[in-house]
């Protein structure tokens, strides 16, 4: 592995009749890295991948991949492959015709076609099914044939746009770790689009958390988990998300701060010994804990689990403790405040 | 229970019964009916004043095939059908692809492609008796500006048919362009990038996926423009009437004659009969052979 980065993107901007597509994102991607891009609809996750695949061409910045600058090439020269969210199986075709579809286009022998296929099928567990057109298949088989497509080729770098939200959640699950397990075994990049951050926080080495056409945070799941850059990003990883309380409403704090708390970090304790005494608004059991959520004047998402089956009555007032230490501080622009 | 399940079976069979009724009601009564009629009058012989009509077998049918004025009919029709079809298919299918493609003014593009079809077939067949009046009509004005001779493009035998084809295609390609087009919005944006970025060209992507998943679209519009290359006369009425010396004279056209203006119709008749069979086994022909290799999605 080389130093510099495998994938670069510098202040890549992308606009349509003046609405925001994409604003200022600049991104380094490690070879061999799984990358996720994370973040609600809308917010230009897709974008900045088809940007990078070359169904899009920026307005402005540069993209650079494997040393070469793609900013205006088209896609075929990007010697990269892409999943797509519906799969873009083509239906006339027959699943190994699928998949060497890329490889007759660009005239690869016959002989060295059918040794590719073969080991594409079998990565992906698709032997058996050659012949089969995919009207004929099961959701998640199509999606294994959409991956062999990707990856028969052997790009190194394999771009995937929410592989995983036309399936089921329990399919879901185990092709998550088939995923990861591809992408290691094949050492290939791959760069994930999902609004799901149960997949990001789980694939990815790095996650890029966007919003509103713009990167929020890049960092590890850890990073962002443990180290929100904003409200914003601590609203949204975790479930449930970090709890954002006003600091007047808890006093020894600048006026004008907001703290995050999660969930995990407050208990419940007798009246009278807590900092802070909230009123039940849910309690929800989740099977190895029960999720309690809690309302107080300033603050928003207030929550706190509770080990096995411990339901709470809606309107009852209870007494939450937590260590300071645990508190997040972010200012009034709702920006990290560097730990003192 | 079991006769409770025996009465809903019967109330779903009566219900079905009643929707399909109207139709075949209709159907029968204007053909089916009417193409058994024709069938049996084609057996009968000419009723005349003197001699009353009757049963004479298939001798309509063998003085048909004796009548060269009959063959050389089959012969247009034949031609008729094997220029019109695949011209205005090829062309339908280029104009849709071009007007499905992102281009400024594609509305106004679309719809001038449908015109054609929406005027009425007279009126057009008028339009074109213009562009093809020798001297005055555009076509001779064109030439004549680059110093070519007048032609009497409905006049002479040797062009008469071909007028009228051009006709036929400049006014089914538009028709046949709606349902390309109407396909070609169902095929997903996301196999032309899927293609794009696998490093397909646009002839390749159009050749190898666009072209397939049309299939059943083509299909339609063939067995429609075969049926229509037997079926629209309209235009011979204002341009030819079959002339000159039967040189664009077309089978429907034929039967229309010998039953309206040749008072005969045992023998038009005949002529249905024949022109019936004939699309029945070729709509068959099309249907089970290219349905086998066609993809439905």
């Amino acid at each position: 592995m080389t130093n510099a980065p495998f994938v670069v993107m510098k202040a890549v901007a992308k606009r349509w009749n003046g609405q925001l597509g994409v604003e200022d994102i600049s991104l380094d991607i490690d070879e061999g890295s799984f990358v996720a891009l994370l973040g609600p609809s809308g917010c230009g996750k897709s974008t900045s991948l088809r940007l990078l695949a070359g169904l899009e061409i920026p307005d402005e910045g540069q993209i650079l991949i494997d040393g070469r600058d793609v900013t205006t090439s088209a896609a075929s020269d990007r010697n990269l492959s892409m999943v797509f969210q519906s799969y873009a199986l083509f239906p006339h075709l027959s699943v190994a015709e699928n998949v060497i579809f890329g490889l007759k286009v660009r005239r690869v022998p016959r002989a060295e076609r059918a040794k590719k296929m073969k080991r594409a099928l079998q990565i992906t567990g698709l032997e058996g099914l050659e012949h089969r057109k995919p009207g004929e298949l099961s959701g998640g088989q199509r999606q294994r044939v959409a991956l062999a497509r990707a990856i028969v080729a052997g790009q190194r770098l394999c771009l995937m746009d929410e592989p995983l939200s036309n399936l089921d959640a329990k399919l879901r699950n185990s092709v998550r770790k088939d995923i990861k397990k591809l992408q290691r075994d094949l050492g290939i990049t791959v760069i994930y689009v999902t609004h799901d951050q149960t997949e990001a926080m789980s694939m990815a080495d790095k996650v890029v958390l966007m919003k509103d056409g713009r990167i929020q945070q890049v960092g590890t799941p850890d990073d962002l988990y443990n180290r929100p850059a904003n409200t914003f990003v601590a609203e949204f990883v975790g479930a449930p998300p970090m709890a954002l309380i006003q600091s007047s409403v808890l006093g020894g704090f600048d006026a004008s701060l907001t703290l995050g708390l999660r969930a995990e970090h407050v208990s419940i304790v007798s009246k009278g010994e807590g900092q802070l005494s909230c009123t039940v608004s849910e309690a929800e059991f989740l099977g190895s804990e029960t999720l309690i959520g809690l309302s107080h004047e300033g603050t928003v998402g207030l929550s706190v689990l509770q080990p096995g089956l411990a339901l709470l009555d809606e309107g009852t007032t209870v007494d939450i403790a937590f260590d300071a230490a645990n508190l997040h501080k972010f200012n009034q622009e709702g920006d990290r405040m560097s730990e003192v | 229970m079991n006769k409770h399940i025996n009465l809903e079976k019967r109330r779903q069979a009566i219900y079905g019964w009643l929707l399909l009724s109207p139709a075949a009601v209709l159907l029968s009564l204007f053909a089916f009916y009417p193409s058994f009629a024709t069938f049996v009058s084609s057996l009968f012989s000419k009723k005349t004043r003197r001699k009353p009509s009757e049963f004479i077998e298939l001798e309509n049918y063998a003085d048909l095939f004796a009548d060269p004025t009959f063959w050389l009919v089959v012969k247009n029709n034949l031609f008729y059908a094997a220029i019109t079809i695949p011209v205005s298919i090829a062309i339908a299918l280029a104009m849709a692809l071009w007007a499905n493609s992102k281009i400024p003014a594609r509305g106004f593009v679309r719809t001038a492609y449908f015109t054609p079809t929406v005027l009425p077939m007279i009126a057009a067949a008028n339009l074109w008796l213009f562009f093809y009046t020798p001297g005055l009509g555009v076509l001779d004005q064109i030439g004549s500006l680059f110093g070519l001779p007048s032609v009497n493009w409905l006049g002479q035998p040797e062009t008469a048919l071909w007028a009228v084809i051009i006709v036929t295609i400049w006014k089914e390609a538009g028709f046949f362009m709606i349902f390309y087009l109407a396909a070609l919005q169902t095929i997903p944006e996301d196999l032309k990038e899927a293609a794009d970025i696998e490093g397909c060209s646009r002839w390749t992507y159009t050749r190898r996926i666009v072209l397939p998943l049309l299939m059943p679209t083509t299909l339609f519009i063939m067995v429609n423009a075969m049926i229509n290359s037997v079926k629209l006369i309209d235009h011979l009425f204002i341009l030819t009437k079959g002339g000159p010396s039967d040189a664009s004279k077309l089978i429907l056209y034929y039967i229309w004659e010998m039953a309206f203006a040749f008072f005969d119709a045992p023998h038009a008749a005949a002529m249905t009969i024949l022109v019936l069979a004939v699309l029945c086994v070729v709509a068959a022909i099309q249907f089970f052979y290219l349905d086998r290799r066609t993809h439905y999605q």
